[in-house]
């Protein structure tokens, strides 16, 4: 038995039903198609993530409020004089500066522009903990955040977009729901992507945020504050100063657990790699139903086309065709089949993800696509795995046809 | 005549068919010879058994009960793949129906046994030999749409020949053509016995395809009515 031979027959028998062969094996396209457009953005989109985690810094503690571990009675609010608190420790040996963050969103208005955007209300330190250096003009002062000043520092981008250039802006004014803000410096532009890019940060004095930005909670309520350690390599040691900081200035009885929660670098990538290996299955999951039902189109059609073909099989049969040679014959149709599908798909998804990922760069979130080695291999074997087992069943029922009545089929 | 010279012995064959509660008794009990390079044709009505005895002697189906041997072989108690093989290596089938695979050109259907018996050097060549000896050396690339009912009975008919069987077994083969072409048939058949010395067995219903044969077995309610020898 020549395989050869036997690819070549199949490709004439499918295409002697051109449309249904293609109608067949549409369902193993959208599946292949959707599973390798899935994997690669949603794998670029975990790309992107971890870039912006990375971006950080390996060197700053993020606290939050609350904790997602455990049930904590009667949280507290993280607030300035947590910040304080921890800057004016001397138990907190390892940490070297500590900014605490109030965001609020508001409406700022330029001229004739106008957006709605999230304000992060700051204090000097934020400066050093972020690494931040300036375009031009300088950073909010302490005198800034003590006298509640209306002063703004803009994200290079956020200059270019309300005054159309990221230099020479220093001195004017915008309003920031609708108070009038002097812009007293713009950060240099630190790059990044996506989701959460420092370029465009507008950042007030945290005072004046917690003053004019709507809030809920403690007056002096905060969202989160950052830490920076002295050295990158003991974080353990400056996780556990800030909590018995934390957990003295809160109160906590012993044994009970934390109102607030401690993440580094290492912990947001963890998070992120969970989240990422989710999304990543979820969207394979999509493709494998619809692998799944697209088999089942095969599986039905191989059925249909055994049937009709019920007087060839016994003709072969007749003339010797054993059963493993039926049995090749059609599942080498099935394969090809999906094989064919898989094709279709691998290049159709690599096309849908090109031209998601052009226009995420068009609209200013550059998307780097990656359609791997790997998932073209998995969509290829999964494909093929589809019809060996879609097409086995149908395959196995031709082989199996008596001779005698398989000829005397009408 | 000596025992090695019969090319099919057929002993007490018996084929029941059980349809639901009731057992149908096909062939009871039926045992006759056949020579090598004879021509024999077997007749009857129809529910005479004479299907069910063409089908066992094709080794498409097994007897419930008797002996056949096919060409010194007891092929009787073999199964599936086994029957296969058997069909393939000793057995030429000509169908009333032709039965040709139809986008296969006449090559390509020729050529069909053999790609079942495998080890076969050139397929291609013996393909072409078994046309030629059929008369249809210049219609090797055509598909059966594209010949006479004739033509492609003689296409089936090299492919019955390619696998040089020791036997052809004949379903009808003029059945489904007109009295001309039935008779170029017939003569072709018979030449071919007459020139290679295959046996040939032809199932009919047609008294006059009949006649053709040395010798004629009548069948009736699965018995041999009566057997004349022609010639």
């Amino acid at each position: 038995m020549n395989i050869f031979l036997n690819i070549k027959e199949a490709i004439g028998s499918l295409s002697a039903n051109k449309l249904r062969s293609l109608l067949t094996i549409l369902g193993i396209v959208i599946g292949v198609a959707s599973v390798i457009a899935l994997l690669s953005l949603g794998e670029s989109a975990g790309d992107s993530i971890t870039g912006e985690i990375e971006s950080i810094g390996t060197n700053v503690i993020y606290i939050l409020q609350g904790n997602t571990n455990e049930e904590v009675t009667n949280p507290k609010d993280l607030t300035l004089r947590d910040a304080q608190a921890l800057a004016a420790s001397t138990q907190a040996s390892e940490i070297a500066y500590v900014a605490p963050v109030f965001t609020g969103s508001a409406k700022i208005t330029q001229a004739d522009r106008s957006v709605s955007t999230s304000i992060l209300g700051i204090t000097p330190d934020y400066q050093h903990v972020q690494n931040l250096n300036m375009a031009e003009g300088v950073f909010i002062s302490a005198a800034q955040v003590e006298g509640r000043s209306a002063v703004v520092v803009l994200g290079p981008s956020r200059a270019e977009q309300f005054f159309g250039r990221s230099s020479g802006v220093v001195g004017n004014t915008i309003r920031i729901g609708g108070y009038p803000y002097r812009i007293v410096g713009v950060a240099e532009a630190k790059g990044g992507s996506a989701f959460n890019n420092p370029d465009n940060n507008i950042y007030i004095p945290i005072s004046t945020a917690q003053a004019r930005l709507p809030r809920s909670g403690a007056p002096d309520r905060v969202q989160f504050i950052l830490a920076s350690m002295i050295n990158s390599d003991q974080a353990d040691l400056a996780i556990r100063q800030i909590r018995t900081v934390l957990r003295r200035v809160h109160r906590i009885p012993p044994r009970s657990p934390d109102d607030f929660t401690l993440l580094n670098q290492q912990d947001f990538l963890a998070v992120a790699a969970t989240i990422t290996n989710v999304l990543t299955i979820f969207l394979g999951g999509i493709g494998a139903i619809s692998l799944l039902v697209g088999g089942i189109g095969i599986m039905n059609i191989m059925l249909v086309s055994v049937t009709e073909r019920t007087r060839e099989i016994g003709l072969r049969k007749a003339l010797g065709a054993r059963k493993t040679d039926i049995l090749v014959q059609f599942l080498t149709e099935s394969v090809l089949l999906s094989l064919f599908g898989g094709m279709i798909g691998i290049a159709l998804g690599w096309a849908i993800s090109t031209v998601v990922s052009q226009i995420a760069t068009r609209s200013g979130t550059p998307l780097e696509i990656a359609v791997t080695l790997n998932s073209v291999l998995l969509a290829t074997l999964f494909s093929a795995a589809v019809g060996v087992f879609f097409g086995y069943y149908p395959a196995n029922r031709a082989a199996n046809l008596a001779p005698v009545e398989a000829l005397r089929y009408e | 005549m000596t025992e090695q010279d019969y090319v099919i012995q057929i002993e007490n064959l018996t084929k029941i068919y059980q349809m639901g509660e009731i057992k149908v008794h096909a062939l009871c009990g039926v045992s006759f010879n056949v020579s090598l390079g004879e021509i024999l044709a077997i007749m009857g009505p129809s529910g005479s058994g004479k299907s069910t005895l063409m089908n066992m002697i094709g080794c498409l189906d097994t007897p419930t009960d008797g002996n056949y041997y096919l060409d010194g072989e007891l092929v009787s108690t073999l199964v599936d793949d086994e029957l296969a093989e058997v069909r393939n290596r000793k057995i030429g089938f000509v169908f009333q129906q032709f039965n040709l695979l139809p986008r296969a050109t006449a090559l390509a259907n020729v050529t069909l046994p053999l790609r079942y018996s495998g080890h076969n050097k050139n397929p291609k060549e013996l393909a072409l030999n078994a046309l030629e000896a059929v008369g249809l050396a210049d219609r090797v690339d055509h598909r059966p749409n594209e010949l006479s009912g004739g033509q492609q009975q003689r296409v089936a008919i090299a492919r019955a020949l390619v696998n040089n069987p020791a036997i052809i077994l004949a379903d009808e083969p003029t059945g489904n053509l007109d009295s001309t072409s039935g008779e170029e048939i017939m003569k072709l058949l018979i030449s071919l016995n007459k020139n290679n010395g295959t046996t040939l067995l032809i199932v009919t219903h047609d008294a006059e395809v009949a006649g053709m044969a040395q010798r004629v077995i009548h069948l009736r309610d699965g018995l041999i009515e009566n057997e004349e020898k022609r010639w």
